[in-house]
């Protein structure tokens, strides 16, 4: 593993349009490994857009045209050499809803390594779901059912088989786009523990409406609004004495 | 001020506990007037009052810091909202040590009326009391309109009770050298000047408090602390006498 101080992803005057609407201006932005990095701010401030240009996620929306750079260790994600597969599975992502493959929990973790290749025979597919499925916190309660479909799990237990299916192609960064809000406190704290255990191993950036996950999981905090970064820095300050009025205003629940 | 919370029975929560310190303050103020009468006119009575007062402080205190948790618990503050919470539990319980102290000064008032009134002495506690008084009125003040400037201002004047705290001091000792029959009573008086003098550092507190609350940091300030009696000797031959 790099020296976990060390930037990975390099976000540098990012702009972002949908047609004529400017999501994104001009955000910097620096990710590291071993750190949670949170994504905070209202409804539409550009929080999400801005995670999904980390794997490419807006490539699929024509209207959408990114300018600035964004670099996975030295490399532009958006240079033209670049296999959008591959990069994704360098950087994966967890979605708000649970979304299994309707297939069985095996075949789900297994999807990714089979794809591209990372198992040279079922011995080595066997102990990538083994690992990732323990990782993941599941494996003790799915080892016997390995061929249920996934879609018959809880709502928590189908985030952390997604949770795995990710981390089974063995990514540097995890992108989590509000992880734990379609779960109830019990599943959430569970995911929170996993976030804990994942961050010396991955860089993770997770997209939040909850103030208080965002203070409980993450190391670094960035404040998004109407598309830009107005504050970035330690979680603890951020949420102790935030420097920006507005983001003062935003954290403890004030008219802006 | 800050704009309000958009959840208005959160702004209702703070606003009460705050009218709970002011009106805790406003106790704590009211049990040094009290106490000084009683002293300078023996009077057991209201004596009695100002220790009766301290409980009140004290239930206050409690209410405060019960109130204070409570909104921990339920609304998971965060910044200058988490830094008001906290510190108005630590402003709670400082007036309430200013409270015990004023009720220290009460239980003196009975050794007090046994004995002749040492004038000089009794200059410098008026004068005391006076500025712990005021300290306790404007620090509140500058708790509840979120005066930084105010608050500075209250932290400094800490040093004019610590000086008049010293004066009396030397005063005492030499009084006590001239006249060892009296060494009791003068002891009594030096113990209702040091109470005073430690109210003092309690208001100055209080005083940093606020001053965190606005700004997130601590005061920086070099504390204007110098109480030179820690190292005062007179030698009974000395020239002070």
């Amino acid at each position: 593993m790099e020296n976990t101080s060390k930037a990975m992803i390099k976000a540098r005057n990012v702009n972002v349009y949908y047609d004529d609407n400017h999501a994104i201006k001009n955000v910097d932005l620096d990710i590291s490994s071993g750190t949670v990095t949170a994504l905070i701010g209202p409804s539409g401030c550009g929080k999400s857009t801005f995670l999904r240009c980390i794997n490419r996620m807006n490539d699929s929306i024509p209207s959408c045209r990114i300018t600035g750079s964004i670099t996975l260790d030295g490399q532009d994600i958006y240079d033209k050499t670049i296999d959008v597969v591959q990069l994704r599975a360098r950087v994966g992502m967890v979605f708000q809803k649970p979304n299994p493959f309707p297939k069985s929990i095996y075949d789900n973790v297994a999807y990714g390594p089979r794809i591209h290749g990372f198992a040279r025979n079922s011995a080595e597919l066997d102990e990538i779901v083994f690992t990732s499925l323990q990782k993941s916190g599941l494996w003790d309660e799915v080892k016997d059912r390995l061929d249920t479909s996934g879609t018959a799990l809880s709502g928590g237990q189908q985030q952390r088989l997604c949770i795995a299916r990710t981390i089974a192609v063995n990514p540097e960064v995890i992108l989590m786009d509000e992880p734990c809000s379609a779960l109830d406190p019990i599943a959430t704290a569970i995911i929170e523990e996993l976030i804990e255990e994942l961050r010396s191993r991955f860089a993770i950036v997770i997209v939040t409406h909850s103030m208080q996950q965002a203070a409980r999981v993450s190391q670094k905090t960035a404040f998004f609004y109407l598309g830009e970064i107005l504050e970035f820095g330690d979680t603890s300050e951020i949420f102790t004495n935030p420097k920006v009025e507005k983001t003062k205003d935003y954290i403890t629940g004030r008219y802006g | 001020m800050s704009p309000h919370h958009i959840s208005s029975s959160f702004d209702d929560e703070l606003n009460s506990l705050r009218s709970k310190i002011v009106k805790m303050s406003n106790l704590v103020e009211e049990q040094y007037k009290n106490a000084l009468i009683a002293m300078q006119n023996k009077d057991q009575e209201l004596a009695d009052k100002v220790r009766e007062t301290d409980r009140l402080v004290d239930q206050m205190d409690m209410e405060i810091e019960k109130q204070a948790i409570q909104m921990i618990a339920l609304r998971s503050p965060v910044a200058d909202d988490l830094r008001d919470i906290v510190s108005t539990i630590k402003i709670s319980a400082g007036l309430e040590r200013i409270g015990d102290y004023a009720k220290n000064l009460a239980k003196r008032v009975k050794v007090l009326s046994h004995g002749k009134t040492i004038s000089v002495s009794s200059r410098f506690i008026d004068q005391m009391i006076k500025q712990i008084r005021e300290m306790i009125t404007d620090v509140i003040d500058a708790y509840i309109t979120r005066d930084i400037d105010k608050a500075i201002e209250v932290w400094r004047r800490d040093e004019e009770v610590d000086n008049l705290y010293n004066n009396l001091f030397r005063e005492m000792l030499a009084y006590m050298m001239k006249e060892p029959q009296n060494i009791a009573l003068a002891t009594h008086l030096l113990f209702i000047a040091k109470n005073i003098e430690r109210a003092g550092d309690h208001a100055t507190n209080i005083a940093e408090l606020v001053y965190y609350i606005n700004e997130g940091e601590l005061l920086a300030l070099k504390r204007p602390k110098d109480d030179s009696s820690n190292y005062t000797v007179i030698e009974p031959n000395s020239e002070n006498l």
